[in-house]
């Protein structure tokens, strides 16, 4: 059996939306590397639309599979669907992960949310706590979210 | 291009080692331990085997026994000086922090079992001290046990020093010379060693077979319990064709060494000073007192695996000590005991070339990591934090 799936393979070798938005309405950063993996996230937000994401990542191969995959999935979404996506979303349109290479799904998810949050925050719209997880720790990110 | 460069995690079988196997398979097929001549015959080969490997090392023939590999090897010389000192109410083991896991993991059970152990400091280069080893020495030391060459970082110890240090202070002295064997010169006498582990897998021999060195004197434990094969130390019908090959591997590896060192010396320091072109990136290990066919690098703001998948990409296997190719969450120990810190030791690449290694191959390896290197780096957050000054660089 081959490493990765080849869903993963293809999104690692040619990742979708690679990049920095200057302008971006909402950027989210999570993980640390000194787990080695950290996902940021840059979106831009126009009429509750995310009509632009980028992101950059430090990490596996899987890690910017995970990356590219979750931004193609909220490409164009309004915010409330992309705050729906999940790490098992992601993990099924990869087709797919290792056990031990689930948490960098789970990094997407939290990335996509860390950014909302801070478009949230910058705009003054309310939210629901409970909606955000507060990731960034490492023993957060590499161990609660196994599976 | 397709170039493997990973020869520190196996190698290549040698024509002349397969074909030395052969006979063992098809002909000479018998069980040394039978006593017609099938049987006869294949015993009388495997003793031959038996010395020319101690004649390779220096040492009798009586002083070798056959494992499966180095592994074994490692678990049965350490379990048999930690319970032979424990006779005698010693009860404490001198190592180092970068061993090989059969060695930590073998020292772990035994720490278990209310052994001491001291783990050396193996310092930035990766090297340690004689004078490190008789300091740490106790009354109640009952072995010493430090890897002739590191598998990850390729720094070559002062073993014949350490092994006089124990010599002097009747300490038994193990060393793991998985890397070591057929890459450097190994004499058991003129080392001061009592015992040593060897791989034939790392030589261009077969897999699965290795060789435990150990001192007449000492009188070993058995890992496997059974038939009376290795003079009763190592239960398990023989495996006399890997034997043939791994002997014939090794003589001619040593045969070759001079000439190989001096040829893969050139190319591994041409492939270090191409990688040191990298900004931001350092070789880990002694630049000298270091095996020939291994560079180790660290480069900031990339992560190893990544690394490896888009080197494999084009076609070079090389290795990482990155969390994510182990499978834990942390990075390689080896790099931890050097003191690269967590974000640089999960950037790093190991590439091990060996004698068939060309010097095209070597300048495609340079431009392929710098590539790749440039490329991860174009994508991480943490490389732009870096060069944005929001961060303060690790290496410089």
């Amino acid at each position: 059996m081959a490493l990765y799936s080849e869903k993963v393979f293809d999104h690692f070798r040619n990742p979708r939306n690679v990049g920095v938005i200057e302008d971006a309405d909402g950027v989210g950063e999570v993980g640390n590397a000194k787990c080695g993996d950290i996902m940021k996230i840059y979106l831009k937000i126009d009429n509750d639309i995310i009509t632009d994401v980028k992101f950059e990542t430090f990490g596996c191969g899987s890690a910017i599979a995970s990356s590219s995959m979750a931004t193609e999935m909220i490409k164009g979404q309004p915010l409330s669907e992309a705050l729906k996506l999940t790490n098992k979303a992601v993990t099924e349109a990869l087709d797919g992960l290792p056990a031990h290479k689930i948490h960098c799904s789970v990094l997407a998810e939290e990335a996509i949310k860390s950014a909302v949050k801070d478009y949230y925050d910058k705009n003054g719209i309310a939210y629901d706590c409970a909606a955000f997880n507060d990731c960034g720790s490492c023993a957060h990110c590499c161990d609660s979210h196994e599976e | 291009m397709k170039i493997y460069a990973d020869n520190a995690a196996t190698t290549k079988m040698s024509k002349r080692a397969i074909e030395a196997m052969i006979p063992y398979m098809d002909t000479v097929y018998g069980n040394p331990s039978s006593l017609y001549s099938f049987g006869q015959e294949a015993k009388e080969a495997l003793e031959g085997f038996r010395q020319r490997a101690a004649d390779i090392i220096g040492c009798e023939a009586r002083e070798i026994l056959f494992t499966s590999g180095g592994s074994e090897a490692d678990n049965q010389a350490i379990i048999t000086a930690a319970h032979l000192g424990e006779k005698k109410g010693k009860k404490h083991i001198i190592s180092t922090a970068f061993e090989h896991h059969a060695v930590l993991h073998t020292l772990k059970k035994l720490e278990k079992e209310g052994f001491e152990v001291t783990l050396l400091d193996v310092h930035e280069n990766g090297l340690v001290t004689a004078q490190q080893v008789a300091d740490a020495i106790r009354e109640d030391t009952a072995l010493v046990t430090i890897m002739f060459a590191n598998n990850e970082i390729g720094t070559i110890q002062p073993i014949a020093e350490i092994g006089k240090v124990c010599r002097e202070k009747g300490v038994i002295f193990h060393t793991d010379a998985v890397q070591a064997a057929g890459h450097i010169r190994i004499n058991v006498i003129e080392q001061n060693i009592d015992m040593l582990s060897i791989s034939a897998h790392k030589f261009h021999g077969p897999k699965g077979i290795g060789i435990l060195y150990s001192k007449k004197s000492i009188r070993l434990e058995n890992l496997i319990e059974g038939g009376a094969q290795e003079r009763g130390k190592r239960a398990g019908t023989e495996n006399l064709a890997a034997i043939a090959g791994m002997v014939t591997a090794l003589e001619d590896a040593v045969n070759n060494l001079d000439e190989n060192t001096a040829k893969v010396t050139k190319l591994r320091d041409r492939l270090i000073e191409g990688l040191n072109e990298i900004p931001h990136s350092i070789l880990n290990g002694d630049a000298v007192s270091r095996l020939p066919g291994n560079v180790n690098f660290c480069f900031e703001g990339i992560e190893g695996e990544s690394l490896l998948l888009l080197l494999d990409d084009k076609g070079v296997a090389a290795s990482s000590g990155s969390a994510c190719t182990s499978g834990s969450l942390d990075p390689s120990h080896v790099l931890l005991a050097i003191g690269r810190v967590h974000d640089v030791a999960h950037g790093s690449l190991r590439l091990s070339i060996n004698e068939e290694t060309t010097a095209e191959e070597v300048e495609y390896i340079i431009t392929a990591v710098k590539d790749v290197v440039s490329l991860l780096r174009g994508m991480s957050p943490v490389w732009r934090n870096l060069m944005e000054g929001k961060q303060k660089f690790i290496l410089e």
